[in-house]
């Protein structure tokens, strides 16, 4: 049996019997509760391949895109092996048959395809164009043969936005690791008998399309096949040891990235199911531990190549060229034992031995009660990169258990067992303006939701608003609801994501991930409503278009209950009104998130004057963020009003982005890793979900003195108050620049 | 008892040990040259609080801080100008199990009892300069003061974290910067000294309150001078931060 022989010394039953992934880790992973003292840096083998592929980035970076095949819809199979130097390589595998070149997928929406070939100087293979035109339909144009006119209108208003209807939805992750410890004929096994299942219920609609897409998973697992053995590899068994481990789970994502062009292809929970894998082999005197980072590094880069085709506008929109190759490191296990092993850190130690990057974007599961050597190594590695997130294990657990992973940047999924229908996010913020002005768009005049009577108080009342408010957020949620019923049938129907799909259970979870943006906004608004005077500007037509704040009045961010309840009040209410619908596609679960990622700025710049002072135009804080400059009382203040949002009523993720100078975390660097680690384990028991956190360095400050519109809510906090940086005159910046960065600590 | 309270701030590793509220009360004797928070020169700039009105804004975060390691600071302007509200403000924060600084200069040390070192379990001494004319010059007081409340409380055993800020052309002649670590290095319960590079930032408060600053035209400390100046305190056996 080479099942015997790839499971050598694994303990454990259950998942020999099932696929369970979670079980077999409970029962083989070695927690691992020291320091990072052990790891090593990169060899000269990676170093020299990681240097051969700089000019390539730069020449990407300089022309927006590398290469692309115009010429060969991407499948799993669509392309031949690709190598970026095969003698050099530990892992293979990319996803055109060369690095960088980029592949389209047209099954999505072939408009992105070809404006994003347009915009990089190439033209689409008129084949190509004919048979996704002529041939075959596209899910974006299946979404606009179904969408309401009320629906169009809140999408050209803006007050819901990045709906993914003309582009891959994402937020998927496939349980890679199931390859890996099973082979992919283990998978179809398990495939056919849920498939022997359906067959004995009778066909009603759900059933036939759930044996369909049963029967598309399994082609697809036969493609991965198909795909390894084009590199030489036959994964149709068991992985032996690490290094095919790691092959065999990166072939699986390889092929999903593959087949689909997603907003974000995350990785899971892998690193401590292959530290199981990396310690038998290292047990074995097999591998050496510079081996074993060796192997990591290599994979990492791989995933560091991971490119979609996608349009500049796209790319503005979320700042860069994301990926959101996402991974979960770290938490705590139901047993309670710490699930950090030494490929936790050999991880991170990527950081170091490759540089910082945003992909993979590494997501540290965090509790207090994390061994503190490791707490501490993330703690430094967000001094020295600014490049990890952090999210509240302790949060996640009672709901998801600890096989959960994170897609994106907040979205919680239990590995293999849920997956989610993304819906992009509602701005709250003009939902407000809607609701005084009898839902008429503040910019434009349109009527957008249904005729009301608008508000023509001079002086706004803070419960007349309220009322029509809560007339307004009914109807986006009906309206915003029935969006995404539309677009995820259509996406189920023709961008099945095959591969992603057939590495979960049957049956599998479903959220209807809803979100929105401009929370900040609109509850400052609200509170200047309630406890300032707010006078209304309106124009001829009777349309309010500016606002008169008159008085003090709390914000939210100041930890102040009398603001944060507003908030509160906001995300609660939209999310009652978000489980008050009438149906949800496949029965998902509906969610809520607070997170903009960058799209605060888009957002802001399609919103016109609000009541709490902010400009028409001006962007929203991020995700739950306070608005930039209305927190007076420093980070730990803000993050407690942010803590305050409610994650029942945000299960689909509260986002905080922070940003401290390394002065504004202590004089020494010890004492700053002390400090961050206290600040995580203050705000994770206060109950705050997710927290970035960029300790800006001196390269970025000098980077912002040079554009200062890249970093238009860049704050320098010092104790006692905080100033904009790139408010401050040229002088005054090289002041905070040779202050914070004096002494080299 | 109530006191003039001018703000609080959440702060992270600058005033004192970890997370702390800080709490800034009015009023200060000096008038340092390069003092960045003119804001709070006058008691008249405070609010007149109670102890209780400033506790129940600690107390929001008590919970945050115990759990993040921390504590409590009384800073300003002058916390010793209103040493009962001082008193009162630390053996608050003492009954809560926090940790507690004083953030002083060290000028009215004759105005902290033994009530307020009983409850302080830090002093940040800002101790400005060693010889009497640079002191002058820099705060338009005497250094004695200051010196004298060193000594007490490293015979009482308070912990004493030692600041200098450094002002180039003002503070930074090797015999003053010898001066004071040769001092600090007989004071044993001295555990660090931070040297703090003078910066500018306060520049926009002056021009709120139509004051010239005085040191407009002073750069920031290079690296060379900054690196000499630790060295000088390291000398002294003493630890740098």
């Amino acid at each position: 049996m080479p099942e015997r022989d790839a499971w050598r010394g694994f303990a454990g039953t259950t998942w020999r019997t099932a696929i369970d992934v979670a079980d077999f880790i409970r029962h083989n992973y070695t927690p691992y509760t020291g320091d990072g003292g052990f790891l090593s840096g990169p060899t000269q083998r990676t170093a020299t391949l990681w240097e051969d592929l700089a000019g390539r980035f730069a020449e990407e970076r300089a022309r927006g895109i590398y290469d692309v095949d115009t010429h060969h819809p991407s499948t799993i199979t669509a392309f031949g092996p690709g190598y970026i130097d095969r003698g050099r390589e530990l892992i293979v595998g990319l996803q055109t048959d060369a690095p960088l070149r980029r592949a389209i997928m047209p099954a999505g929406g072939l408009r992105m395809v070809e404006q994003g070939l347009a915009a990089y100087g190439y033209e689409l293979d008129p084949v190509v164009r004919e048979t996704f035109s002529r041939y075959r339909k596209t899910h974006n144009d299946a979404v606009f043969d179904a969408y309401t006119p009320q629906i169009l209108a809140a999408r050209r208003s803006h007050i819901i936005t990045g709906l993914p209807d003309a582009y891959g939805r994402g937020r998927i992750i496939g349980d890679y690791r199931r390859v890996a410890l099973y082979g992919v004929d283990g998978l179809v096994q398990a495939k056919q008998a849920e498939r022997v299942r359906l067959d004995a219920v009778p066909s009603t609609e759900a059933i036939i399309r759930d044996r369909e897409e049963l029967a598309e998973q399994l082609r697809a697992l036969d493609e991965l096949k198909i795909m390894a053995a084009s590199y030489g590899f036959d994964i149709s068994g068991p992985a032996h040891d690490a290094r095919e481990a790691i092959q065999w789970l990166y072939f699986a994502y390889l092929a999903a990235v593959k087949e689909t062009n997603g907003a974000a292809m995350s990785l899971g929970r892998t690193s401590t199911f292959l530290d199981i894998y990396l310690q038998r082999d290292l047990a074995d005197g097999a591998l050496s531990e510079i081996q074993a980072q060796e192997l990591i590094d290599d994979f990492v880069i791989k995933l560091r190549l991971v490119r979609f085709l996608r349009t500049p506008e796209y790319d503005a929109l979320f700042s860069g060229d994301p990926t959101w190759v996402t991974e979960a490191i770290g938490g705590i296990g139901a047993d309670r034992r710490p699930l950090v092993t030494r490929t936790s850190f050999r991880y991170l130690q990527t950081l170091y031995n490759l540089g910082p990057a945003p992909e993979p974007n590494l997501t540290v599961l965090w509790s207090p009660r994390l061994p503190d050597g490791f707490k501490r190594f993330c703690a430094q590695l967000s001094l020295d990169t600014s490049a990890i997130q952090y999210e509240n294990d302790d949060l996640l657990r009672p709901y998801l258990g600890d096989d959960t992973a994170i897609a994106c940047c907040v979205s919680a999924m239990r590995m293999g067992r849920d997956m989610q229908f993304f819906g992009a996010r509602a701005n709250l913020a003009k939902a407000l303006l809607y609701a005084i002005n009898g839902g008429r768009d503040e910019i434009t005049g349109a009527q957008v939701t249904p005729a009301f009577a608008p508000i023509e108080d001079d002086i706004l009342d803070y419960d007349t608003v309220v009322a029509a408010f809560d007339r307004v957020l009914a109807w986006l949620a009906a309206t915003y609801v029935d969006a995404l019923n539309v677009i995820h049938t259509m996406h189920d129907r023709y961008a099945y994501e095959r591969l992603e799909m057939a590495l979960h259970d049957y049956p599998v979870h479903r959220f209807l991930a809803c979100g929105i943006a401009g929370l900040s906004v609109a509850a400052d608004s609200l509170a200047a409503i309630r406890y300032a005077t707010v006078k209304v500007a309106r124009d001829a037509t009777g349309l309010a278009v500016d606002y008169a704040v008159d008085g003090e009045f709390p914000r939210y961010g100041n930890n102040d209950d009398r603001a944060d309840a507003i908030a509160v009040w906001l995300v609660e209410t939209f999310m009652s009104k978000l489980r008050n619908q009438p149906t949800y596609y496949r029965g998902a679960e509906p969610t809520l998130s607070v997170l903009t990622i960058t799209s605060n700025v888009v957002y802001g710049k399609h919103t016109g004057n609000t009541p709490d002072g902010r400009r028409a135009g001006e962007p929203f804080a991020p995700g739950a963020n306070p608005m930039n400059g209305r927190d007076r009382h420093g980070m730990v203040a803000a993050a407690l009003s942010v803590a305050k949002l409610p994650y029942p009523s945000a299960r689909d993720g509260i986002s905080l982005t922070n940003t401290v100078t390394p002065d504004g975390l202590g004089h020494t660097r010890q004492d700053r890793i002390t400090s961050l680690v206290g600040v995580l384990d203050g705000y994770t028991e206060a109950g705050g979900y997710h927290m970035n956190v960029n300790v800006l360095d001196k390269a970025t400050l000098q980077d912002a003195m040079a554009h200062p519109d890249r970093y238009p809510n860049l704050t320098i906090r010092v104790s006692g108050y905080a100033v904009n940086f790139v408010k401050l005159t040229p002088e005054q910046q090289r002041d905070v620049i040779s202050r914070t960065f004096h002494g080299g600590l | 008892m109530y006191g003039r309270f001018h703000s609080y701030d959440l702060s992270v590793g600058v005033d004192g040990p970890g997370t702390r509220f800080v709490a800034f009360l009015a009023g200060c004797p000096l008038r340092c040259l390069y003092c960045h928070s003119p804001d709070t020169w006058n008691l008249r700039n405070g609010k007149l609080s109670s102890v209780d009105d400033v506790m129940t804004e600690v107390d929001k975060y008590t919970q945050f801080i115990r759990a993040a390691g921390g504590g409590f600071t009384v800073s300003g302007g002058e916390p010793l100008l209103q040493p009962r509200f001082t008193t009162e403000l630390l053996a608050a924060a003492k009954q809560r199990q926090l940790h507690t600084a004083l953030d002083t200069s060290g000028f009215l040390g004759d105005r902290a009892d033994d009530a307020l070192l009983a409850a302080t379990d830090l002093v940040l001494l800002d101790v400005k300069s060693w010889h009497p004319d640079t002191y002058r010059q820099v705060t338009g007081r005497e250094v004695a003061p200051t010196l004298r409340f060193a000594r007490r409380l490293a015979e009482r055993g308070t912990a004493i974290w030692l600041r200098f800020v450094l002002v180039p052309g003002l503070t930074d002649r090797p015999s003053n910067v010898e001066g004071i670590a040769r001092f600090a290095a007989l004071l044993p319960t001295v555990q660090r000294v931070e040297v703090l590079p003078f910066h500018r930032l306060g520049v926009a408060k002056y021009q709120v309150l139509g004051i010239p600053f005085p040191l407009a035209d002073t750069q920031p400390p290079d690296e060379a001078l900054l690196s000499r100046v630790r060295g000088q305190f390291a000398e002294q056996g003493l630890t740098v931060c």
